[in-house]
Formats: structure tokens, sequence, C-alpha cells
């Protein structure tokens, strides 16, 4: 069975999270909303498997 | 000039029956003319079931209602023998468009695979449609076939009688009462009989209004189904173009739930939205202009007693994906064997929960579908119109998305996985064909297409591989069908009965699923699978 990596994965973590927040630089709140939901299924895509997509829907849901 | 729908087809005549001392029994009555009810008359007909279609009106449906009927309806209407006018009267077509706002972002063909007689869709409107069913209906009278189609003749009260029903039946000369060994109701969405007997009929609301403009206007677009998300020309919104014949055009356009009805049905403002649609120089005749909203729900079972019911009446969806009359004719093409053979004797009354298990099944494939298209369709919170829009962003330029545009996933039949009925399957045969009583794909042969050479019975199936000519358990034969080689030169009978196997035997049904198959032909297993088939306990 596929497991969801939620180990840390990421080289250059901060590199990254300074690209993501990068690109959504002079975006309006509903531009950001539509570049995250593209981003979300671009990645869904790829990752394919539905039991991987499963528990990361399930991760996601976690709040504390 | 008068239109189709506008001339009596069947006026209300005197029936012997109004002038019986006591009720006359039918063994089945069907309530309804539509093309749920006339198919199921027209197949206990050609069974030789002596069946009567009472309907409170004398005319096919007013205005063109539903339009699309994809290849397996069509392949049934081939075996009720009124499939040939259809076709040749409908538009073909198989390629859709879709777009949004002002971009194309994505197309289909509905049927990228040759061998098969039937197209994928026609376009036909519901009269023409009922109008073939009627000719077919007198075609059969003609040649003594038993089945009386009564205009004008409204069943306004049902009792369930243990073995039997009695119907009450108003005409234009008053009243009488009929019996009846079995009643069928395809009285449609909003199903009188259901209703007189007080069954459910719960599922879901769309809070949505759907306004239909089938205009008649000589045009260019392609014969295909074009489909925008939020265009221009109805913003926030969606709207459909699709080819009838005769030049008439299906227009829907989706306007919301909080509107004036009056208001928005006034020529003036369709008028207005078909201009701003398709230019301001339009020439057109409005044919038709209902304004619709739909809900998905079915009944809990589909038959109750003595009374069964087919088509809108046992389940209702929204129009995405054309799944309304497409599914009411597999109800009855799945019902008409079943009843035969329990009015024969041949077969446990308890076969028709089978008709329940079957069509149930069909029904809920039909509303996930159908509710799955109008969420796509209609989002109804911020998030999903979010998503919705990302994937028809994302499918203008990357395939990744384009498997989930759903502008309403077209009409296929079902595989009625799990079906008490089924028999042993063969994991070296194609998955499409499976012995689940998965609907047999149609394929050239040497002597005409197959499923012309399936008709209305129990088949044996036998390519490259032995088997007698016919085989009889208890009065249910199943016929030989042998088909070699010389018969699949294109290799479709490869790819879509053997697979990996070299020959295969393949137990058909009358409404031509699949029963059972096995690589070789074994007397005894071919009589338990058909006791099976038929609801026989082992």
């Amino acid at each position: 069975m596929s497991t969801l990596n939620t180990g840390a994965n990421i080289a250059g973590p901060d590199d990254f999270y300074a690209e993501l927040l990068a690109a959504h630089d002079g975006l309006s709140k509903a531009e950001s909303d539509a570049f995250n939901a593209r981003l979300i299924l671009l990645l869904a895509n790829h990752i394919g498997d539905r039991q991987v997509l499963a528990q990361a829907l399930q991760a996601a849901r976690r709040r504390k | 000039m008068s239109k189709i729908f506008e001339t009596p087809l069947y006026p209300y005549a005197r029936s012997s029956d109004q002038d019986a001392s006591v009720p006359v029994r039918h063994p089945v009555v069907v309530v309804g003319a539509g093309p749920i009810g006339l198919g199921a008359a027209i197949d206990l007909a050609l069974h030789d079931i002596p069946v009567v279609v009472l309907d409170d009106n004398d005319k096919v449906s007013w205005g063109s209602r539903a339009v699309c009927y994809a290849k397996r309806p069509l392949e049934i209407l081939d075996r009720l023998g009124c499939g040939e006018p259809m076709v040749n009267k409908g538009v073909e077509w198989k390629l859709g468009k879709v777009f949004f706002d002002e971009r194309k972002v994505y197309d289909f063909n509905l049927l990228p695979e040759g061998g098969h007689r039937r197209p994928a869709f026609i376009n036909l409107q519901q009269y023409h449609f009922e109008k073939a069913m009627v000719d077919r209906v007198r075609e059969l009278q003609a040649q003594g076939k038993p089945i009386g189609l009564r205009g004008g003749n409204k069943a306004i009260a049902v009792e369930q009688r243990g073995d039997h029903v009695r119907i009450g039946v108003e005409t234009p000369e008053g009243p009488y009462a009929i019996e009846a060994d079995w009643l069928i109701a395809c009285d449609g969405a909003n199903s009188p009989i259901r209703a007189m007997l007080g069954l459910d009929f719960v599922g879901r609301v769309f809070e949505d209004n759907f306004l239909i403009a089938d205009v008649v206007m000589e045009a260019k677009f392609p014969t295909e189904r074009w489909f925008w998300f939020d265009p221009p020309f109805n913003r926030g919104q969606s709207a459909l173009l699709h080819k009838q014949p005769d030049n008439v055009w299906r227009i829907d356009f989706q306007i919301g739930w909080d509107i004036d009805r009056q208001e928005e049905l006034k020529p003036e403002n369709i008028d207005r939205r078909l201009r701003a649609m398709l230019g301001q120089d339009i020439k057109y005749e409005l044919e038709w202009r209902p304004i619709y909203t739909f809900q998905c729900r079915r009944m809990e079972k589909f038959h109750e007693g003595r009374v069964i019911f087919a088509g809108d009446a046992a389940h209702q969806v929204s129009p995405f994906g054309a799944r309304g009359a497409n599914s009411g004719l597999q109800d009855t093409d799945n019902l008409a064997w079943k009843l035969k053979l329990i009015i024969d004797g041949k077969a446990p009354a308890a076969l028709l929960d089978s008709y329940d298990v079957e069509r149930i099944h069909g029904a809920d494939e039909n509303i996930l579908n159908s509710s799955r298209s109008t969420d796509f369709i209609t989002p109804k919170s911020e998030a999903s119109r979010l998503f919705r829009d990302a994937v028809l962003d994302l499918a203008e330029h990357f395939p990744a998305t384009r498997p989930m545009v759903n502008s309403g996933r077209l009409s296929v039949p079902c595989t009625y996985d799990g079906s008490p009925l089924n028999g042993p399957d063969n994991a070296k045969m194609p998955k499409r064909t499976r012995a689940q009583a998965s609907p047999m794909v149609d394929a050239p042969t040497a002597n005409g297409f197959l499923l012309d050479r399936l008709p209305g019975r129990f088949h044996l199936l036998t390519i490259n591989a032995e088997a007698p000519a016919s085989l009889d358990v208890d009065g249910v034969t199943a016929t030989r069908l042998a088909l070699g080689p010389a018969d699949d030169p294109d290799g479709f009978l490869k790819e879509r009965y053997l697979g990996e196997a070299k020959s295969a035997v393949y137990l058909v049904r009358p409404d031509q699923h699949v029963a059972a198959r096995w690589e070789s032909h074994d007397d005894a297993a071919v009589r338990a699978a058909l006791n099976t088939a038929v609801g026989r306990l082992a």
C-alpha cells in the first residue's frame, strides 16, 4: 500500500517556501484562491495514487 | 401547418371493456404511452403477452423534450423493431466541445472505436421518437400481435388485490374498470399511480432553473454538443447548444434560482438571450420554451405487489447526461423478458426482485453521475466554484484535468455487478464483457452485426467452440449462435469477447447482458447458469 510521505521531503525548504509565497505576490485574494486551486489539482494529478490522495485529504483535515 | 405533436395519433375510441358487466382481466396493463410505456408494451407484445396501454392524452409529447438517445437504447429499439426509422430521422453525433468564458477548453469523442452498428448518440425530438413507436404498435397490431393503445383513458384509481390489480379508468364517455395481472406504471416523474399507492419518491432537489429555447433556424454550427461554462452571453451560468432534425436547435440556458418565470418566458426576453448568444441578425422561429427545475430521486423499491414502476415514474435525474429516457428503456429491456417467464410459469415470481436489484443499481449509477455533473455545472459553494474554474482553466493547457471536466457524463449501459442472476466468469476474457451482466458489446460478424443476431431470448454464443444447437432447461431454451475465425477478420470479437482465451462460450440473456462465460461448453455448468439467470434456486 502506498503511503503519504509526511516526513520532510523537500530539499531547500526555505527556498521552496519563498517561491510559493512569491508566486502569490501581487495577486488579489480571489486570484490567490484560484492559483491555489490550480496548484492543488496539478499536484494531485502528479501524485495520481488515490490512496495517497485520500491520506493527504485526511491529513489536511487535521487542525491541531 | 399542424405539427406532429398537435395531431391526435391514438384518439379515444370506445373499447368493449367499457360495456362488460364485470371488469375484464388483462395479463398486463401499461399506464403511460411515452417512450417507456410504449417500449414496455412493444416488448411484451413481441413476446406474445397481451398488453393494453392507457394514456389520458391522445398525442405524442408536446415539444421536443428528451432529445438525446444513446447507443444502447438504440440497440434495444432495434430489437423492438423501431430503431431504424429513428436513426434515419435522427441527427448522429459523437463530438462535444466545452467552452469556458470565451475559450474552447476541451473536446471529446464519445465513440472513438469502430465495429458498432449504431452511433454513440442520435438527437431526435421526443415527438418523432414516440411517433416511430406508435407506428411500430400499429404495425404489430396489423400482424395480429396482442397490443392495444387507448387514448383518452386516464387511470384514476388503482387497487392491489393480491394476484391482480383493479384499475379505475376515466374516459370522455364515462368511467370503467379493468383488471390486470400486472400493471406497469410508466406515467412519468409525477406518477399518479405512485401517488395513489402512497409510495415514497425521495431525493435531492437542485435549486436552479433552466430555460429551454428550441428554435427552428438555418445555422451552420456543426453537429456537435457545445457546452459553455460562464459564457459572456450568460455570465456566471451555463448554456448548451445541440442540433435536432428539421433544423431545430436545442438551446438550454441556466438562469438561476430566484427568477420571475413569467418574465423569463416572454418572447422578447428569450429573443435578447438568443441574439446575445448567436448574433444580432439571426432569423429563427421559437418552437418550444419551457423552464424546468429538476430533482435526483428514486423509489425505494421498483415494484410493489402487482404494480411495477419503470422510467421517470421510478427514478428521476437531471437532464445532464441524457440518462432519463435512455435509462427508462433499459428498465423495460430488463423487465419484459422476466415478466414473460413469470407469466408463463417458467420462473418464480421472485425473478422480479432481480428487476429491482439491477435497475436500482442502474438508477443509483445514473443519480450519482447526474448529481456530480450538476454539482460541476452549477457549483453551489465558493470552494466548488473555485475548483470547477481551476479544472476548466487547466484543461485548456494540460490533459491533467480534462477527465474532470463534467458537462454531463453521457448515458452508457450499466454492468450489474453482484446481481443474483450472474453465473461463472472467466478471468482470461475482457473485463468489459464480464459475466456480471455486462451489456454485450456490438461487433461486426460475417452475417451482420452481433447484437442483431441475439434477439430477445437466451443465446449460447460460441466463438471457436462447440455446443449443442439448443439447450432446454425446464422450458427455458438457449439457442446457439456459432461464430468462428471467419466472423472476426478485424479482431473485434477477440478484443471484446476472447481476450487471452482461444475460445469462448457466452450465455447471453434476452436483454443482451452476459449471464455467464466459459472457455468451452460444459453442459452441467451451462444448465446451472441458465437456472440461476432465471432466478430459480439451485
